[in-house]
C-alpha cells in the first residue's frame, strides 16, 4: 500500500464483508501533538476473542481462497514504522473498531492520498451500506455522509456513475477547503 | 457538505430520472473491479478511477461498476471482470489505467475482447 487511503479502503472492505450497515471513518490530524489518526468503526458481525488475537498474524485469514490475510497486519506495520500506535477492538455481534495512529511528521508515514477515490470505490461496491467520513484538523472539519446524499437523490441508486463522480469531487474539494495535509 | 453542491445533486437526480424513464433502466454491462488487499496494493483503485473517468467522458448510462474481494489469484491482480448481457464474463489480468481505458473503449463500447490482457472466460465459483 502506498497511501493511507488505500489501507482505509482495504480495512473498510473487511467491515462490509462482515455485514456492516454503517461504517464511520474518522481522520484526525493534530499538528500540535504531531499525530495523525485514523479510526474506523463498523456495526458488522465482529470477531470472537480467538480471531481477534490472530487478526494481526499475516498467516491468519477468515477467507478460504488463500492462506494469508495481510490487510490488518500491513496497517499495523505502517503505524509501527512511523512511531505510531495501533488498537483493535471487536465484540461478536456488535462490531469492530480499528484505530491507527501515526506520527504526522515522521518520514516513513505514508501520505493520506486520494480519499475521494477511496470513498467512491467503497460506495460503488457497497451501495446499501451507509458511510460517514469525517476529517478533522486543529481548526476545521469536513464531514461526508451517504445518508445526506440519499435524502437528496431519492430513488436514484447511490452507485449511479454520476453520483459516484459527484462523491469523489465533493470529498476532494471539501478536503482542499479545510486545508487538510497529505 | 458544501451548500452549492446539493443543487448539483438535484440536477443529477433529475437528469438520471429522465434517462431511466427513456430506457426503463436497462443495464447492458457490469464491470467488477477486484478490491481485495492484493488488488488494492497492485493498483486496483487507479483502475477504478480510470474506469469512472471513461464512463463520465463517454456519457454512457448503461454500464454499472461494482467491486469484489480477493478470489485467490493475487499474483494476477489487478483483475477486472467484464460482463456484457447475454455473453460470457471475461476476466482481465494485470490491469492498469491505460489497459482499463483500452478495454472500456474496445470491449465495453465496441464489443471486441482484448485478448492480450484476458485471463479467462466465465465466473469464479469461490468467494
Amino acid at each position: 500500500m502506498i497511501e493511507l487511503s488505500m489501507h482505509i479502503l482495504d480495512i473498510v472492505e473487511n467491515s462490509t464483508r462482515a455485514g456492516a450497515t454503517m461504517v464511520t471513518i474518522r481522520i484526525l490530524e493534530d499538528m500540535k501533538l504531531d499525530t495523525l489518526s485514523i479510526e474506523i468503526t463498523d456495526d458488522g458481525e465482529g470477531m470472537d476473542s480467538d480471531s481477534l488475537k490472530k487478526a494481526l498474524d499475516p498467516f491468519y485469514t477468515s477467507k478460504g481462497v488463500r492462506h494469508v490475510g495481510l490487510g490488518l497486519p500491513m496497517l499495523y506495520q505502517a503505524t509501527q514504522r512511523s512511531e505510531g500506535r495501533f488498537s483493535l477492538e471487536s465484540t461478536r455481534g456488535k462490531g469492530t473498531r480499528v484505530l491507527a495512529e501515526f506520527k504526522q511528521s515522521h518520514i516513513d508515514r505514508q501520505p493520506i492520498g486520494d480519499m475521494g477515490s477511496t470513498i467512491m470505490t467503497l460506495v460503488a461496491g457497497n451501495p446499501d451500506v451507509d458511510f460517514t467520513f469525517t476529517y478533522l484538523t486543529n481548526d476545521s472539519a469536513y464531514t461526508f455522509e451517504t445518508k445526506e446524499i440519499r435524502k437528496e437523490i431519492e430513488n436514484v441508486p447511490l452507485n449511479n456513475p454520476e453520483i459516484l463522480q459527484f462523491i469523489r469531487e465533493n470529498i476532494t474539494e471539501g478536503l482542499e477547503e479545510i486545508g487538510a495535509h497529505d | 457538505m458544501a451548500k452549492l453542491t446539493i443543487q448539483d445533486l438535484k440536477k443529477i437526480k433529475e437528469r438520471v430520472h429522465a434517462d431511466t424513464f427513456l430506457r426503463e433502466g436497462d443495464r447492458r454491462v457490469k464491470v467488477t473491479v477486484h478490491m481485495g488487499t492484493c488488488g488494492i496494493a497492485a493498483g486496483a483503485r487507479n483502475v477504478m478511477d480510470a474506469l469512472m473517468s471513461e464512463i463520465s467522458e463517454s456519457g454512457v448510462t448503461d454500464v454499472v461498476v461494482t467491486t469484489s474481494g480477493c478470489m485467490g489469484l493475487c499474483s494476477r491482480e489487478p483483475l477486472i471482470t467484464v460482463e456484457i448481457v447475454d455473453q460470457e464474463p471475461i476476466k482481465y489480468e494485470h490491469m492498469d489505467a491505460n489497459k482499463m481505458r483500452q478495454v472500456f473503449k474496445r470491449h465495453i463500447l465496441e464489443g471486441e475482447i482484448q485478448t492480450p490482457f484476458a485471463l479467462a472466460k466465465g465466473s469464479e465459483t469461490a468467494e
